[in-house]
C-alpha cells in the first residue's frame, strides 16, 4: 500500500527527473516540433513542487487533482492540457483515497489514458505519449494477473513504456505538431512518450 | 545566445508590460497574467479574443483595439497560453452578445482554448470559435491535424473585428471569420532560424546555402530544405502552391508579405515586387497590399506570402476603421 506521503515523494522525484532531462526532452522536440517540451514540463513541475506543501495532509485524489490543475495552468502547449487532464482525471478516479493498492493505481492509470485520448482526440500508433502509456498499462495488468509483486509489475510497465517510446520512431505522427513533418518524423522518438516513461520510472524507483 | 533581455523567465511578462506602456490609450494588462484587453471595454458587441505563444509580436496584443480584437492572450514563447489565462481574458471582455475565439490550428492552442471555453460556458458565457488554417505548406489530409494557422490569421482579426464593431451578432461574426479562413492561403520560407530564449539555441539548423521551405511560425520544419535561390524564384515556389490551392482566377485579392522578424523591409519589398508582377500576369487584381511584420517568429530570417480572395463584404470590412497599435485604418 502507498499513502499520500509516498505519492508526494514520487511527484517530487518526477519534478527532479524532468528537470534533469529538460534539455534531452527539448532536443527530442526539435526535429519534429518546436523545441519546448522539456522547458514547458519543467516549468509545470516546478509549479507542482510549490503546490505540494499545501496538500500534504489531503487525500490522494486531491493531491493528484492539484497537480493536474497546476500543470494545466502553467505548462501550455499540448502537453499542458494532456498531462493536466491525465492527473486531474486520475485524481477524480481516486477521490477520497488515503492509500492505494496496485488495483487502485492501475485504475488511475486507465483513467489517465482515457483522459489523454479524449483531450487529444488520439488513439494508439499515432506517435504520441499514448504509445508509451497504453502498452505500459497493458504490461502492468498482465504482470498483476500473473501474480507479480509490485516492483516487478512496475518493472514490466517501464520496459513496455520505453519500448513504446522507442516504437514511436517507426511511426508517422498524425496528431500534434509532429504530424506536420510527416515522414520526416520517422526515426525520431516522441518527446511525450519519453517524458511519460520517465514519470513511470519514478514510480518504480519509489518502491 | 545574445538577446536584449534581462532574464529568460521574465521575457513574456516584460514584453507585455512594455507593450502596454507604449500604447496606454489602447491597451490594458490584466493583473492575473499576460492578458491584454482594450483600455476601455466596449459593450453591446461580440467580443473577439485571440492569442498564442509569445514571440509573434506585434501579434497578438498589437491587434487589440477598435475594429479588431478585444483581448489577446500571450503564452510563453511559442507555447500556447494556458486555459486559465484564456478564461480570464474571456471573462474580462464578455458581453451579452457573446465571445468569438480566433484560434490558430495548432494542437496545443486548440486544446487550451477549448478548455477555456468549457470553463466560460460553465459561467454562462456564450463562446464560439473559429480555427484558422491558412498554411498550404503542410498536408491538409486526414493524416495530420490539418493545416497550421499562420499569418493569414491577421485578416480574420481585421475583418471579423470590423464586423463585430458594428454590433453584428455572434453567428454573423463567426460566419465572416470563417469566410476569411476559407479564402486565405499562406506559405513561407526561412533562411536563418530563431532562438527561443528559454532554449538558448536555435530551433533548427540551416547551412549557409540552404533555405527551409514551408516553415511554420515557430521555426518548426516545413516541407523540405533546398539550396538558396534568387528571391523571384522563391516567390514562384511559394506562389505556385498558394495559387494551386484555391482558384484565384479573375478575383481581387489582399496580399500580405509578412516578415518573420529579421527580414528587412528592403527584402520584403523585393519579394512584393515579384508577387505583384506574377499576380498581374495571371489576371489576379491586387486590391490591397500589406508589407511588414504582422506575425513574426522572434528573429527568424524569413517571410510568408498570404493571399486573401475578397468579395465586396470583405473589402469593405478590410477598409473599415481600425485603431489598434499594429493596425490603423
Amino acid at each position: 500500500m502507498v499513502d499520500g506521503k509516498k505519492v508526494i515523494e514520487v511527484l517530487r522525484a518526477i519534478g527532479v527527473k524532468i528537470e534533469e532531462q529538460k534539455e534531452y526532452l527539448t532536443e527530442l522536440d526539435q526535429p519534429i516540433g518546436d523545441s519546448d517540451h522539456g522547458i514547458n514540463l519543467a516549468r509545470g513541475f516546478h509549479a507542482v513542487g510549490e503546490k505540494l506543501p499545501t496538500v500534504e495532509d489531503k487525500d490522494i485524489g486531491t493531491i493528484l487533482k492539484t497537480v493536474g490543475m497546476a500543470l494545466v495552468s502553467t505548462v501550455g502547449g499540448a502537453s499542458g492540457p494532456l498531462y493536466g487532464s491525465a492527473y486531474m482525471k486520475m485524481g477524480m478516479a481516486l477521490a477520497g483515497k488515503t492509500e492505494l493498492d496496485m488495483n487502485d493505481f492501475l485504475k488511475g492509470m486507465d483513467t489517465a489514458v482515457e483522459a489523454v485520448m479524449q483531450r487529444g482526440k488520439a488513439v494508439a500508433e499515432e506517435a504520441t505519449m499514448l504509445d508509451a502509456m497504453i502498452p505500459a498499462v497493458a504490461a502492468m495488468k498482465e504482470a498483476v494477473a500473473a501474480g507479480a509483486e509490485a516492483k516487478a509489475v512496475l518493472d514490466a510497465g517501464c520496459k513496455a513504456s520505453w519500448a513504446g517510446a522507442e516504437h514511436t520512431k517507426d511511426l508517422v505522427a498524425t496528431k500534434g505538431r509532429a504530424s506536420y513533418v510527416g515522414e520526416r518524423g520517422l526515426g525520431h522518438q516522441d518527446p511525450g512518450a519519453t517524458s511519460f516513461s520517465y514519470m513511470l520510472e519514478c514510480v518504480k524507483d519509489s518502491l | 545566445m545574445k538577446k536584449f533581455i534581462n532574464a529568460v523567465d521574465q521575457v513574456e511578462n516584460e514584453m507585455i508590460q512594455g507593450m502596454v506602456k507604449a500604447y496606454p490609450k489602447h491597451l490594458r494588462k490584466l493583473d492575473c497574467g499576460n492578458v491584454v484587453v482594450r483600455a476601455e471595454k466596449k459593450e453591446g458587441k461580440v467580443a473577439l479574443i485571440s492569442g498564442g505563444g509569445s514571440g509573434h509580436e506585434p501579434a497578438h496584443g498589437g491587434f487589440v483595439g477598435e475594429g479588431m480584437l478585444d483581448a489577446a492572450v500571450a503564452g510563453a514563447v511559442f507555447t500556447s497560453p494556458t486555459p486559465d489565462q484564456v478564461y480570464e481574458g474571456i471573462k474580462a471582455i464578455a458581453t451579452d452578445k457573446g465571445v468569438l475565439m480566433v484560434v490558430k490550428n495548432y494542437t496545443g492552442d486548440v486544446m487550451n482554448f477549448e478548455m477555456a471555453a468549457e470553463m466560460a460556458e460553465m459561467e454562462g458565457i456564450t463562446v464560439k470559435q473559429v480555427v484558422t488554417n491558412d498554411d498550404v505548406a503542410v498536408d491538409g489530409s486526414l493524416y495530420t491535424v490539418g493545416r497550421r494557422g499562420v499569418a493569414g490569421t491577421v485578416f480574420v482579426h481585421k475583418i471579423a473585428g470590423a464586423l463585430a464593431e458594428t454590433g453584428a451578432d455572434l453567428d454573423a461574426v463567426q460566419a465572416v471569420a470563417q469566410k476569411v479562413i476559407d479564402n486565405v492561403r499562406t506559405m513561407g520560407a526561412a533562411i536563418a532560424p530563431c532562438t527561443v530564449p528559454a532554449a538558448g539555441k536555435p530551433g533548427f539548423e540551416l547551412n549557409d546555402n540552404e533555405m527551409e521551405v514551408g516553415i511554420g511560425i515557430h521555426g518548426e520544419p516545413g516541407t523540405h530544405k533546398e539550396a538558396m535561390r534568387p528571391a523571384d524564384e522563391v516567390v514562384d515556389l511559394l506562389l505556385d502552391k498558394i495559387l494551386a490551392d484555391i482558384d484565384y482566377a479573375g478575383s481581387e485579392v489582399a496580399v500580405l508579405i509578412n516578415g518573420s522578424g529579421a527580414t528587412p523591409l528592403m527584402e520584403l519589398f523585393i519579394i512584393n515586387n515579384h508577387v505583384a508582377d506574377v499576380l498581374a500576369a495571371k489576371g489576379i487584381k491586387v486590391y490591397r497590399t500589406l508589407v511588414g511584420e504582422y506575425m513574426t517568429s522572434i528573429e527568424m530570417q524569413g517571410f510568408s506570402i498570404s493571399l486573401l480572395r475578397l468579395d465586396e463584404e470583405m473589402k469593405a470590412l478590410l477598409d473599415a476603421k481600425a485603431d489598434a497599435p499594429a493596425w490603423k485604418e
